[in-house]
């Protein structure tokens, strides 16, 4: 059993986000970069995988700037038996579409039996590069997985519907998953495993060996958003601040 | 045609999400005067389609087939991408729904055209569509192009219209043949189940008061409880208080939960991450308590107030029972 899993760097829940000068993107020398949430539970979700099914391997992958290899060596330190990762210049692709064939062309003689995504990244949130890749290498697809378990065969995955609705769908192998947040406990790195890591293999493939120019679409300007709501805040000592909220549920929302 | 909306059915009819995408495709459309389709197709096609019908649309598709009636990404993503080959719209729009985010990914790989999701607005500028998406979490938003020319799919945030603003009309409904067969399914699904018994359907709920994670502990669920029933309303949570475990999975509203529009909206200690702001922004009225005046919440509120949730809570119960 041979698992990809494709990681991404991402500025953190408490990065800041200062936009640059082309108003573009965020200047990522003020960000502070982390491996993806739901990324970080697909590469648990995959080692948990191979742990309870005896052999295999899991494979980091993730595709950036040489920032990225810091992400890879921590998966490396939780436990991935090697990482590859794909080396650009700049960050500066969004489109899925042009990302996943990039993958795809780099994958494709790797004959992964399994490739884990995390169900979107915490920057674009594009949510498709993982289930796009596995159409391309021909494999069969799931999203919004939060349960997985191995078969002769096949995948048994359990997917998230909405409100509060879950269903158990079985996938054949070659199969590509994205991996929804929260499904186990995502492991930190021991010092041995941190030792480990820098013996295991990272392999760099160059920007020429996967470029591909053409984007079928961009991100063209970047901004804070407005509210277009009028607020009005209620300050004030408790009882004030109650006596205002009285007299908004009874003469402007009128719900009393 | 020029636009074609996927339609998504739930429990037989049109999906709440379906219904925006209509309303902004309707909207698209006006402004460049494009023509506009709908498709049907599952086991719902027949009703989804005549649901669909008394809408302003130019025309419904209804795609049947024993290898639709069960939703899967492979015959799905086949099926609209056959629709889209033979009537070649510029533009495919669908509720970002979580159906969409299983299959629509594979209808860009099999047409190789640009899947633009969870959009929150348009603006057309000099005759091109310019496309807003949020970005970082909420934190920031995007203008988003396709530079593709021949088609480009495009799926809405929940709540991104409103679908009370649906322009209703007639239209007449076009039967279409889809090609596919068993081999071109690889995955098999067994019938959908609730993780706990007891559902309960906040969509219809007219006041919601919801916890989120400002409530701090287990034992303050009870104040909000109390302050719901004074209110005659449902009590709600955002995802960390239900994965906490302090009310069940059915009270949770947001991405992962249910989509609310009361009429009244009593956010007790909710920051406002987008996942949890998808479901409820269509309520009419918001009312933000929080302790953190940076919170999110406060961006989409009507009233907001910056205090503390376990001070003002009691007290507003009291006001309230008199």
């Amino acid at each position: 059993m041979k698992i990809g899993v494709l990681i991404k760097q991402v500025p953190g829940a408490e990065s800041a986000l200062p936009l640059n000068d082309a108003k573009t993107g965020i200047q990522e020398g003020q960000a502070s970069f982390l491996m993806n949430e739901s990324d970080s539970y697909a590469l648990e979700e995959a080692q948990q995988l191979i742990e309870k099914n005896g052999d295999g391997e899991v494979v980091a992958i993730s595709l950036g700037p040489d920032r990225v290899q810091k992400i890879i060596r921590e998966a490396l330190a939780r436990g991935a038996n090697r990482g590859m990762h794909l080396q650009t210049e700049s960050n500066g692709i969004t489109d899925p579409l042009t990302l996943a064939k990039q993958f795809a062309k780099v994958l494709e003689n790797e004959s992964f039996d399994l490739i884990f995504s995390g169900l979107q990244s915490d920057d674009a949130g594009m949510g498709q590069t993982g289930i796009i890749l596995g159409q391309l290498l021909n494999m069969s697809t799931a999203s919004l997985v939060v349960g997985t378990e191995l078969l002769e065969g096949s995948l048994k995955v359990k997917r998230e519907l909405e409100a509060g609705w879950s269903q158990w769908l079985t996938l054949t192998l070659p199969a590509s998953v994205s991996i929804q947040s929260g499904l186990n406990q995502p492991r930190y790195p021991s010092l041995k495993g941190i030792m480990g890591a820098k013996k295991k293999e990272l392999k760099v493939i160059p920007e020429s060996e996967f470029l591909l120019s053409e984007e079928k679409q961009s991100v063209q300007k970047i901004f804070i958003p407005e509210s277009d709501k009028q607020t009005e805040m209620i300050e004030g000592e408790p009882d004030a601040i109650v006596s205002r909220l009285m007299d908004v549920l009874k003469n402007e929302v009128k719900v009393l | 045609m020029d636009i074609l909306i996927v339609l998504e059915s739930n429990n037989g009819s049109l999906h709440r999400m379906s219904k925006e995408a209509i309303v902004g495709a309707q909207s698209f459309a006006k402004e460049q005067n494009l023509s506009i389709g709908a498709l049907a197709m599952g086991k719902d096609a027949d009703a989804l389609a005549q649901e669909a019908s008394g809408f302003a649309l130019d025309e419904i598709l209804l795609a049947k087939h024993d290898l639709l009636s069960t939703y899967s990404a492979d015959g799905f993503s086949e099926a609209v991408s056959q629709v889209v080959q033979a009537e070649k719209p510029k533009f495919v729009m669908i509720g970002h729904s979580y159906q969409t985010r299983d299959y629509f990914p594979k209808v860009s790989a099999k047409l190789n055209a640009p899947f633009l999701p969870d959009l929150n607005a348009f603006v057309w500028q000099e005759g091109s569509p310019i496309f807003i998406k949020t970005v970082y979490n909420g934190k920031l938003s995007a203008e988003l192009v396709s530079s593709h020319s021949e088609c480009t799919l495009l799926s809405f945030q929940a709540a991104a219209f409103s679908e009370e603003n649906i322009t209703i009309g007639s239209a007449s409904i076009r039967e279409i043949e889809i090609q596919l067969d068993t081999s071109q399914i690889r995955s098999s699904a067994e019938a959908p189940f609730q993780e706990e018994a007891g559902g309960l359907d906040l969509s219809s709920a007219g006041l919601i008061v919801s916890v989120g994670r400002g409530i701090e502990k287990e034992d303050n669920i009870a104040m909000a409880k109390d302050l719901a029933q004074a209110l005659s309303g449902e009590i709600a949570a955002s995802r960390p208080v239900v994965d906490a475990g302090w009310l069940p999975v059915s009270h949770q509203v947001g991405s992962s939960g249910q989509s609310v529009s009361p009429n009244l909206y009593l956010a007790l200690g909710i920051s406002g991450a987008i996942q949890h702001v998808v479901g409820m922004k269509g309520s009419k009225n918001i009312i933000a308590i929080n302790k953190d005046a940076d919170a999110p919440i406060f961006e989409i509120a009507d009233y907001g107030v910056v205090g503390n949730v376990l001070e003002i809570v009691p007290k507003l119960t009291e006001a309230i029972n008199g």
